[in-house]
């Protein structure tokens, strides 16, 4: 049974153990809001590049200090609470959002030299340790649950403020995050068959030893996580709890001040985290093809980041171009085609991996478990079509019966 | 205490000095800005006129039942991550096991269709 | 109110009714939502009250009159000629197209007819401000679905149907031009060839809208069968413009009224759509722009040459009389009804501008629909706020 263990620990702690610990946790903190504040500026000067325009250009180089002079302009920007807000859960709200956007980071390797079958160790001060704040053996579920409870965060900023858009917006947000964390466990618990544990660290292992796991599992789990996570960040096309022409601000419409820079640097913050974890999952982590002999600790990291890079592009590429979905369009996008997709997908892999350990050919194994899963597909799929017939139907027959109820409820 | 403790130790470390930070933030703040409140500050904003009713009216949720079901396939997480994770071991009897499960969530999920209940109505 | 559409609509009600019954566990008093007048989606002061049932609309009611500037009771104490620099500022987004009407009902008053050449600009005129009306109208509907590069892609391009309209009339937002019985002055040189450059430029760009918006899978969901106004209920409410023609009614004023402008010199085509929902107004609106280069393109080839300006008095004096002229603009159609005294100010101006009555539909179209959907059917229906308040 492996179980993940930071080798730092493991033969108890004494003092430099502990200065370690807390250097990692400065580093990446320091290394988050840096790059948070960067990711900012990134966002903003490439989507402005796609739109024809400059973008920020003032503030530094190139306009690269532009985020920081938002944030200092924030701090001193007076602080309001709404008349009929819930004081303390407004208050807390945005707790509720920036912490699991911070800690959620502390899970994901971002250095250490995992090729050629490597674990990934640095040493450091003469103790050998991983380049991740923490490992723990549930890494992976660590992660799930902080953007479970991150849930909380808008959901009860919204319904505090006492306000209708931010109420709306909440109440959006909750069933549409709720909805696409099913879908991105589905689509994580796929690469668990092939790594076989549940720690970032040894998933990383898992793929540096064989194949990256967007390969080893088929390309569609990878391409579910990026949808849901894309749902889960609420960025666009999914950005509908915050949807500016509709809701104007959504949830945050009644912050200001640090607060409101709170929940800005927690979408920024999951933004990068999200990225960094499906790098992790699906692409080797801080794996890459070229890892020389000199200054060897800094390809990993270069690679990593390079990655991360990939997705914030695609993120910020995907807000440039896309319309945003319709509430009912994004729910049946996830409920009746990431989460089915899911489910018979994982099966498949699962059959597949029995099939590949017990010695069975994986040809017929291929073709009888995609036939068996078509036609559970299909048949569900027909008793949907010919259950949305019949309430058709109903619904024609309960028309002339209900018209006058029905125009009572347009007047009320 | 036990290495399984220790890491998580690290995080408890990690999500305290996040708390402080996050209070450092809020606190320096406070002592930086201004406060000039007036009533009219504390309005809630409606499109720039005085907001009508109550903020809290009763109103129809209609997508509760989403919840219902996410707590069904997140209790399904407990059962589907560690067998994921085990798969060798389990092996045959293990998917047949997993297959019959998923096939009984994903007859939940198509009743819940089948119901009309995935729609925004 | 039409009975056959109301039937429809209570029945469309009920359906979703009789749906909702499996999730209603209480009878909600709904919530009222205040959309404007200060609201992103409103690009302007309009106020839509919203009831609300969770999302659904029960009741959507347009509150106007936040931008009221009171122009028909200013034109009574202006000169005829004053009167253009007031009306430009109706619609302006396409504001030489305001003038035009007026201009027009105020030469049948006064029996003038504009010289031909002058005719032949104030058409060429009339669809450049069209284009650059409605290429924005393009960008904006992106917008209103979420996604914000087209609209920086039509400012860009419109920038340059600005700079011709400038060329000629010295204003890029406010042209002041016409005048009775003409124009203020005559094509500078080179212009010709430069505005069929920007005509190729506009016509790259509706490709380009093809391309990034009309066949997003996206868009389509969110505009197709969305807002859908059958032909008689748009005709029993006023609707003009593309928004009926989307609808399937083949009616345009440049085509079928035909007063002043030279229209029927060139070979185009009218665009309808049978949906009637907000992708077909976006969809024949966009067309229109491609017809409107087709046309521009078409003038320029064959200005005739010859005067700007017909022989009109210094001080102009409109005989006793009263004359209603209405044309094709922008956004629908725009009328005039002049009333002289044979003063030197009208005595009474009627305007009759497309966005008021194209907005009166929204209670009807926007219930039983959703919040997300009141932004962008109202963003189809495509409203000037000016042109509403006037």
């Amino acid at each position: 049974m492996i179980l993940a263990a930071d080798p730092l620990l493991v033969d108890g702690i004494d003092l430099t153990v502990v200065l370690i610990v807390l250097l990692k946790a400065g580093v990446a903190f320091a290394l988050l809001l840096v790059a948070v504040m960067l990711v900012i500026w990134f966002e903003r000067k490439l989507i402005s590049d796609m739109q024809n325009r400059i973008g920020p250009a003032l503030a530094g180089p190139w306009g690269i200090l532009q985020t920081l002079a938002d944030g200092i302009k924030l701090f001193f920007k007076e602080d309001l609470l709404p008349t009929r807000a819930d004081r303390v859960v407004f208050r807390l709200a945005p707790y509720l959002s920036i912490i699991p956007a911070f800690v959620a980071f502390a899970i994901v390797p971002v250095g250490g030299d995992f090729s050629d079958g490597g674990d990934g160790t640095v040493s450091m001060f003469g103790r050998s340790t991983f380049l991740q704040v923490a490992d723990p053996p549930v890494g992976v579920l660590f992660f799930l649950a902080l953007s479970a409870v991150a849930v909380y965060g808008v959901m009860l900023a919204g319904w505090s403020s006492g306000s209708k858009y931010p109420l709306l917006g909440s109440v959006r947000a909750s069933a549409q995050m709720i909805s696409y964390e099913a879908a991105l466990g589905l689509a994580i618990a796929t690469v668990f068959l092939s790594s076989g544990s549940l720690s970032t660290h040894d998933i990383v292992v898992g793929q540096s030893a064989t194949t990256w796991n967007v390969l080893a599992t088929g390309i569609v789990p990878f391409g579910i996580f990026l949808i849901a996570g894309t749902a889960e960040l609420n960025r666009p096309p999914f950005d509908l709890v915050e949807a500016e022409q509709e809701l104007v601000g959504g949830f945050h419409t009644e912050y200001s001040s640090i607060r409101f820079a709170l929940f800005f640097l927690s979408e920024f913050m999951n933004m990068i985290t999200m990225s960094a974890i499906a790098v992790t999952l699906f692409l080797g982590g801080p794996a890459g093809p070229i890892v020389t002999q000199r200054v060897a600790w800094v390809w990993p990291l270069f690679w990593f980041f390079l990655k991360v890079m990939a997705f914030l592009f695609t993120f910020v590429w995907l807000r440039a171009t896309l319309p945003r979905f319709r509430y009912d369009q994004l729910m049946d996008l996830g409920w009746k085609v990431l989460i089915p997709a899911a489910l018979g997908w994982f099966l498949l892999i699962a059959t597949l991996d029995v099939a590949a350990d017990l010695g069975w050919p994986t040809i017929p194994v291929v073709i009888v478990g995609v036939l068996v899963l078509w036609g559970g597909a299909s048949l569900l799929s027909g008793a949907v079509r010919k259950a949305q017939a019949e309430r058709l139907e109903e619904a024609d027959r309960g028309a002339d019966e209900t018209a006058g109820s029905a125009s009572g409820l347009g007047e009320a | 205490m036990s290495d399984y403790l220790r890491n998580w130790l690290t995080l408890v470390v990690f999500g305290g000095v996040a708390v402080l930070l996050v209070g450092a933030f809020l606190g320096l703040g406070s002592l930086v800005r201004p406060s000039r409140q007036t009533s009219q500050k504390a309005v809630v904003y409606e499109s720039g006129v005085d907001p009508q009713g109550d903020m809290w009216s009763q109103s129809n949720i209609r997508y509760y039942v989403f919840a219902l079901m996410f707590v069904l396939f997140d209790v399904e997480a407990v059962f589907i991550f560690p067998w994921a994770t085990r798969l060798e071991v389990y092996d045959v009897f293990g998917l047949v096991e997993m297959a019959i499960f998923i096939f009984i969530l994903a007859l939940g999920l198509f009743y819940a269709w089948r119901k009309g209940l995935l729609r925004w109505i | 109110m039409n009975d056959v559409a109301n039937r429809n609509q209570l029945a469309y009600i009920a359906a979703q009714a009789s749906d909702a019954r499996v999730n209603v566990e209480f009878e909600s008093e709904g919530m009222t939502l205040n959309l404007g007048p200060q609201h992103p989606a409103t690009h302007g002061t309009l106020r839509v009250i919203v009831k609300l049932d969770g999302e659904r609309v029960l009741r959507a009611d347009p509150m106007m009159g936040y931008m009221h500037r009171g122009y028909e009771k200013l034109a009574e104490v202006r000169t005829y000629p004053q009167v253009t620099t007031l009306v430009n500022r109706i619609d302006w987004l396409g504001s030489f197209a305001n003038e035009v009407p007026f201009i027009l009902a105020a030469e049948q008053l006064m029996e003038v007819e504009a010289p031909p050449r002058a005719q032949w600009i104030r058409t060429i005129l009339f669809e450049l401000s069209r284009i650059a009306n409605v290429i924005l109208f393009l960008g904006d509907m992106g917008v209103q679905l979420g996604a914000v590069t087209p609209v920086f892609f039509a400012f860009r391009d419109r920038e340059f149907v600005l700079n011709q309209i400038e060329a000629v009339t010295g204003g890029r937002f406010h042209p002041n031009f016409d005048r009775i019985g003409g124009l203020k002055d005559d094509l500078p040189k080179g212009w010709i060839e430069e505005t069929t450059g920007v005509l190729d430029r506009i016509r790259t760009f509706c490709d380009e809208m093809e391309d990034l918006v009309t066949g997003n899978e996206i868009f389509q969901a969110r505009t197709r069968g969305i807002g859908v106004i059958p032909a008689e209920v748009g005709l029993a409410y006023g609707l003009s413009g593309a928004n009926i023609r989307a609808s399937g009614v083949d009616w345009d004023l440049r085509r079928d009224g035909g007063v002043g402008l030279v229209h029927d010199q060139v070979d185009w085509k009218v665009w309808t759509h049978p949906d009637g929902d907000s992708f077909a107004r976006y969809w024949v609106r966009l067309q229109e722009v491609r017809e409107a280069c087709g046309i521009i393109e078409q003038l320029l080839g064959g200005i005739p040459s010859g005067p700007v300006m017909a022989k009109v008095p210094r001080i102009i004096k409109v005989p006793a009389g009263e004359a209603y002229v209405e044309t094709e603009n922008p956004l629908g159609v725009m009328g005039y009804y002049v009333v002289s005294k044979g003063d030197l100010v009208p005595f009474r101006v009627k305007i009759r501008s497309a966005s008021f009555n194209n907005i009166s539909i929204t209670p009807w179209v926007l219930e039983g629909t959703y919040v997300p959907d009141v932004v962008s059917i109202l963003a189809s229906l495509y409203f000037i706020l000016g042109d509403i308040d006037r």
